[in-house]
């Protein structure tokens, strides 16, 4: 892999680009091919890879300045005038500063408005806790109308980035800060809005996941199964509204051992939508939560923070085996409850 | 503007004025001060300058209307029912349950209505979409959008003003009811907006400062504004509650409610100023 070092931020070239990298270049080439797409950010033109667009559209590319909550609400203008804005811009500026014009401009109205988050949980560690977003999850499923993405890596936020045309409201689709690692090999797999994507079977847990977990969770599995003998399922939960309630519901019956992890606040995100789905179903499971425990992240780089927090394979591991040691009701029929 | 066309909008002021009286009524209660400061304004847009069709609403090449200010809703919802949209009968329905005319205007219940309002300070930033939508469209028309002054507290007001001028948009019309009143009082006690056009020009905007409860006015200076190769907005000073005597420049009725008492007394005293704008035209 060859890397280019910029002023600001290195980007991966060649055909493992980061999410960032690749949303951005998926979305100049399919506005190519639809001219009512048009892009918007607010002063980070460089920095959420909205350039390729820019460039390449001079005409249908707004950049407000500084001002999120005028970015969203001239998106939700430019939405209502027939046109599909791409918005982007960092998560912590989306969901919390511009919040209710997410709310009231774009969703209330639901407008095709796709919201392209980057820097979402704590992949911009050293900026400090200003430019982290533990809550978006939260807040964006939140809202009435709106779909919530987390891609796993670039190749599914591409696939995300064109699936959300297909979406006549509101979208969100929250991604990294650029240097997440590849987790799929190409595009050749089944991705569908809602649909989660099984990534490994198992049978005595399964681990459901979103954004940087995925990749991780997946090679945990593997050293599980190679020094424990465990069979760990492992789903990737790239859609977080509208939640995969069957894909959740068949781990639950099938592995009776359910661990959600996600680079996001325990509260409000993707371990408490699936926790929702469980607890409704009346059918009983051990589940945990992994995930920001309600806390704000200490500073530093990505990956000692991954490691810190235990997003890395061998704090998935850790939580595997303390979770494998939980006994669950061995009451096989549920039919009776 | 002659005699004859002026006598025509002093009437269908009156009117409006008449059906907010109704709907402050029917409703159990609406942002009677608000709505009555901005009829003039109303009744030149929705009969004269906007390019619209009720029979076609969601007309594509129309001029779009955004009221900011949505707690004006009982001034606009009833002008909208005077344009066609739908019968002035449904406006007994306001507020209550399932109607589809609330407090605040929702676009996807008013037939006829641009955007959703009711938050301040999102308007502009829609306009301002919408303004570039139409640039980047090639089609011509124009976006007006509608604010009150207490509003202009609001920080996002500014961003998408600065937003407008820099990208040297002509075709969004910022209007302000600059009726000198917000909830808590007299806008100068309580956050001062003054030198308010000073702001506007600093802002890179041509300033248009009129009387906007005088028809002859709001004429002229929408007339200029739709015109104009320059950003241009309008300061519209006009008296809160404008129309019934015991309202006007009381914050008092800044929301009221009504029983069929203050209903008739209400209509008594717009029928009463009307009468005498006739005379003096005559």
């Amino acid at each position: 892999m060859s890397t280019v070092t910029g002023t600001t931020w290195n980007c991966y070239d060649s055909a493992t680009m980061t999410p960032r990298e690749i949303y951005g270049r998926t979305l100049a080439e399919l506005a190519k091919t639809n001219d009512k797409i048009v892009g918007l950010t607010a002063d980070l033109e460089k920095t959420t890879a909205m350039i390729h667009f820019a460039k390449a559209f001079p005409d249908r590319f707004f950049n407000v300045g500084i001002a999120e909550q005028d970015m969203f609400g001239a998106a939700a203008g430019l939405a209502k005038t027939g046109l599909i804005p791409f918005a982007s811009t960092m998560a912590a500026f989306a969901s919390m500063r511009a919040c209710e014009q997410v709310r009231t401009d774009i969703c209330y109205q639901n407008l095709p408005v796709k919201i392209i988050a980057t820097h979402a949980g704590i992949s911009f560690g050293h900026a400090g806790t200003t430019h982290h977003c533990t809550e978006d999850l939260a807040i964006m499923r939140s809202m009435a109308n709106m779909t919530v993405i987390a891609p796993a890596d670039g190749i599914e936020t591409s696939r995300a980035v064109r699936a959300c045309m297909d979406i006549p409201g509101p979208v969100y689709i929250r991604i990294g800060r650029g240097f997440e690692p590849p987790c799929y090999k190409d595009e050749s797999y089944d991705f569908k809005i809602g649909k989660a994507v099984e990534m490994r079977e198992g049978k005595d847990l399964t681990i459901i996941c979103c954004g940087i977990a995925v990749l991780q969770s997946v090679l945990a599995a593997k050293q599980l199964e190679e020094q424990d003998g465990l069979s760990v399922r492992v789903i990737n939960m790239h859609t977080i509204k509208p939640i995969d309630k069957d894909a959740i519901m068949k781990a639950v019956t099938e592995t009776r051992r359910i661990l959600t992890i996600e680079e996001h606040n325990v509260i409000g995100g993707l371990g408490d939508a699936v926790g929702s789905v469980i607890a409704e179903s009346g059918k009983g499971c051990v589940f945990r939560k992994h995930g920001m425990q309600d806390c704000f992240s200490e500073i530093g780089y990505a990956e000692d923070l991954y490691s810190y927090y235990g997003f890395d394979a061998d704090g998935i591991i850790d939580k595997v085996r303390q979770m494998m040691g939980l006994e669950f009701e061995a009451d096989e029929n549920w039919e009776d409850e | 503007m002659d005699k004859k066309e002026l006598a025509r909008y002093l009437e269908l002021a009156k009117e409006l004025r008449l059906k907010i009286v109704d709907v402050m009524t029917w409703s159990g209660g609406a942002h009677i001060g608000g709505s009555l400061s901005i009829v003039e304004i109303l009744v030149m847009l929705y009969f004269k300058y906007l390019n619209i069709d009720p029979r076609n609403p969601k007309w594509e090449d129309r001029d779009r209307f955004v009221l900011s200010k949505g707690h004006a809703a009982a001034g606009f919802i009833p002008a909208l029912a005077m344009k066609g949209y739908f019968p002035e009968d449904e406006l007994q329905s306001f507020n209550h349950f399932k109607s589809p005319f609330a407090m605040h205007p929702d676009t996807n219940k008013v037939i006829g209505c641009d955007a959703s309002a009711g938050s301040l300070g999102h308007g502009l930033p829609m306009a301002l979409g919408m303004g570039l939508g139409a640039r980047y469209q090639k089609k011509g028309f124009k976006t007006v959008c509608l604010m009150g002054d207490g509003e202009c507290c609001e920080g996002s007001v500014w961003e998408a003003a600065m937003a407008i001028s820099n990208f040297k948009l002509t075709n969004v019309i910022p209007i302000v009811d600059r009726n000198h009143f917000m909830i808590d009082g007299d806008t100068e006690d309580v956050m001062a907006l003054e030198p308010f056009a000073d702001k506007w020009k600093a802002f890179g905007f041509e300033v248009l400062q009129i009387n906007g409860n005088d028809i002859a006015q709001v004429d002229d200076a929408l007339s200029r504004a739709w015109k104009m190769t320059v950003p241009t907005m309008i300061l519209a000073d006009t008296v809160k509650g404008k129309g019934v005597d015991f309202m006007e420049g009381n914050v008092k009725w800044h929301y009221a409610a009504a029983d069929s008492e203050l209903c008739q007394k209400s209509k008594d005293s717009i029928m009463k100023e009307y009468e005498e704008a006739v005379r003096c035209l005559q």
